[in-house]
């Protein structure tokens, strides 16, 4: 039986899997989300309060 | 060298490093469930005004100790065993640097321990939140933030045992839904635990001495991305139990793991600034800030939520009716192990946390109703539903699954065990609903005497407030009885049941390994990736679940209906005309 020279290349793993197989990738913007649009812009609300006279 | 322990019964891969700091970690948090429910009883039977137990130096001392062990110890403790769990057992892996995990639970425990003992010596009764400028004793703090720190030590050596199982090719593809969602727990965690570290930091050396201000409204903001977001990990670790349980009971996989992963990706993005709900009321912060983060950001977590919500009991129900439950619409449903407490424990926990978490959740993060409610009873009653029974009786459930697997012993009185989820269900149903009834009354949280005894200004509550506190009583009796029960049970098994190896003895229930002969596997078999569902292929196979749809749109109409009824109430407490 004849060798099949051109072997099936395997799918493509789908960029949205990628980036979901790739924990650190997660843990980056699973942390930068929340310290950007509550911790950092929390506090800059907070800091810019005006001092009462 | 053999490391691997095959579970006889379900199969599962027990690294013995894991296995014994999944052991001791269960353990911890039951000890820790036990104080929070001593506790418990103190504050129930206080607020219930009839009964009025303690006066107010203990209530806020038993107070502080039940918020503090239940909603952090406790959780976390368990949680860390299920990170263990969902990767070195899941994954068919050891365990990645076992020495600094051994590290982080020390950390935990001397934590745990220097916290618990900083209350009960009678000057740190600031409650969990433990508001600045209100101070607790320094090692209040110290005790925190070392307990902290080894959960952070334990979220590193779950993300080490990822990292490893790929290296060593354990499984095929991408890691199991399950252990996708403690991956999701565990970024919740490493951001909760930087925001403990931020604002907890500074408090503690202001408590010793070396700093002399710490900004009240600073400290509420950086505060709840601590203490918010520590429920949050609790969502994405129960919510990966309700799969795995699903899994391991009915055979069920999830109807479409795509969707399941992106509902668990918007926990990751959003599910976070849920936190700001407890801001709402705040002064000091715009409304640009208060509506993104709830309005907007939040109701992305919550259509996760939704999504884990639905798919859950829908894959469930697609196994049963492949198993021929195709009677009616709840034949499934009706013919499920009842009388299981892993089931029974998995079912309420997803329906109460759906019904009654979700829909609260919802109306607390909605900044105009949320006004009626804010600071009020209604919101230990939302969390109770998330916490106490979404994320405990997840939790309780699956206790009950790994006495035998895990532990090697049968069920401890299994009569009680079956009955159990149902009297805790039962108790902190009625508490929530008579504690939101309350709330809604305007009866505050966290306040001691409802009468205002002796108060400056005098404030007289409705006749029906009082009520609805006893009955709320009578409910968190009949909860902690419930929680005795898990107890009693729990050790009961670990001291006292019948050993299913015969050297599970009592030092192997609390985190020795069994004999050296059980862990005869040097390499696990790979983990092969199953084949893809019908549904998954094609994107719909029919309508599969209509019992589930109609258990959604059940969800949907009360939620309408109750959301409603707040915006009609809040139009009556607040003319605007």
């Amino acid at each position: 039986m004849p060798q099949d020279d051109n072997p099936p290349k395997p799918e493509p793993v789908p960029f949205f899997q990628r980036m979901l197989d790739n924990p650190f990738l997660l843990l980056f913007i699973g942390v930068v989300v929340p310290t950007v649009f509550y911790i950092l812009w929390g506090i800059m609300e907070i800091a810019t309060i005006p001092v009462a006279p | 060298m053999a490391r691997f322990r095959v579970c006889p019964d379900a199969g599962f891969y027990f690294d013995k490093s894991a296995e014994s700091l999944m052991k001791v970690n269960a353990v911890a948090g039951v000890v820790s469930l036990l104080v929070a429910g001593i506790m418990a009883v103190g504050v129930i039977l206080t607020r219930w005004q009839e009964v009025h137990l303690l006066p107010a130096d203990l209530f806020y001392q038993a107070l502080t100790l039940h918020g503090i062990n239940a909603l952090i110890f406790w959780i976390i403790f368990f949680e860390i065993a299920i990170l263990y769990f969902a990767s070195s057992t899941l994954l068919r892996c050891r365990l990645a640097a076992p020495r600094w995990a051994w590290f982080g639970f020390l950390l935990m425990v001397i934590g745990a321990v220097m916290n618990n003992v900083a209350v009960f010596q009678g000057k740190s009764s600031v409650m969990m939140t433990s508001y600045a400028p209100m101070q607790a004793e320094p090692h209040f703090y110290l005790g925190l933030i070392l307990f902290a720190v080894g959960a952070l030590i334990g979220c590193f050596v779950f993300l080490g045992t990822l990292v490893l199982a790929k290296d060593d090719k354990t499984y095929e593809g991408s890691v199991p839904l399950v252990t996708f969602g403690a991956l999701t727990a565990c970024i919740i965690a490493v951001f909760t635990i930087a925001s403990g570290a931020i604002i907890l930091i500074p408090t503690y050396l202001w408590s010793i001495g070396y700093i002399n201000h710490i900004d009240a409204e600073m400290y509420r903001l950086v505060w709840w991305g601590m203490g918010h977001s520590s429920q949050q990990i609790n969502v994405a670790a129960h919510v990966s139990i309700w799969y795995l349980l699903a899994g391991i009971l009915f055979g069920a996989r999830p109807m479409s793991e795509k969707v399941s992963r992106g509902a668990f990706l918007l926990y990751i993005l959003f599910l976070q600034l849920a936190s700001a709900h407890h801001i709402l009321v705040d002064p000091g912060i715009s409304s640009e800030w208060k509506v993104f983060n709830t309005s907007y950001a939040m109701y992305l977590a919550v259509l996760a939520s939704m999504i884990h919500g639905l798919t859950v009991p829908g894959s469930m129900e697609v196994a049963q009716r492949a198993k021929g439950l195709t009677k009616g619409l709840f034949e499934w449903l009706r013919k499920a192990p009842w009388s299981n407490p892993v089931f029974s424990g998995f079912f309420f926990s997803l329906i109460i946390f759906g019904f009654i978490g979700g829909i609260t959740g919802v109306v607390m993060g909605t900044e105009q109703i949320n006004l009626i409610i804010h600071n009020t009873i209604y919101v230990p009653a939302h969390f109770h539903a998330t916490v106490a029974v979404g994320t405990t009786l997840a939790f309780m459930a699956l206790t009950y699954l790994l006495i035998p697997v895990l532990f090697r012993r049968e069920l401890f009185l299994p009569q009680i065990a079956k009955l159990q989820p149902y009297v805790f269900s039962a108790g902190m149903t009625l508490m929530i609903l008579f504690m939101l009834g309350a709330g809604t009354l305007g009866v505050s949280r966290r306040h001691w005497d409802m009468d205002f005894t002796g108060a400056a200004l005098s404030f007289e509550y409705p006749g029906t407030a009082y009520v609805m506190m006893a009955i709320a009583g009578i409910g968190g009796v009949l909860a902690i009885v419930g929680g005795a029960m898990y107890v009693i049970v729990t050790v009961g098994s670990l001291v006292l049941g019948k050993k299913l190896d015969a050297s599970a003895g009592l030092l192997q229930s609390f985190g020795l390994s069994l004999s050296p002969g059980n862990y005869n596997v040097e390499i696990a078999e790979p983990l092969l990736m199953a084949p893809k569902l019908t549904v998954e292929e094609h994107g719909s196979a029919g309508f599969e679940a209509p019992g589930t749809f109609v258990l959604a749109m059940a969800l949907l109409v009360c939620f309408v209906v109750y959301y409603f009824i707040n915006w009609d109430y809040l139009a009556s407490v607040w003319p605007l005309s």
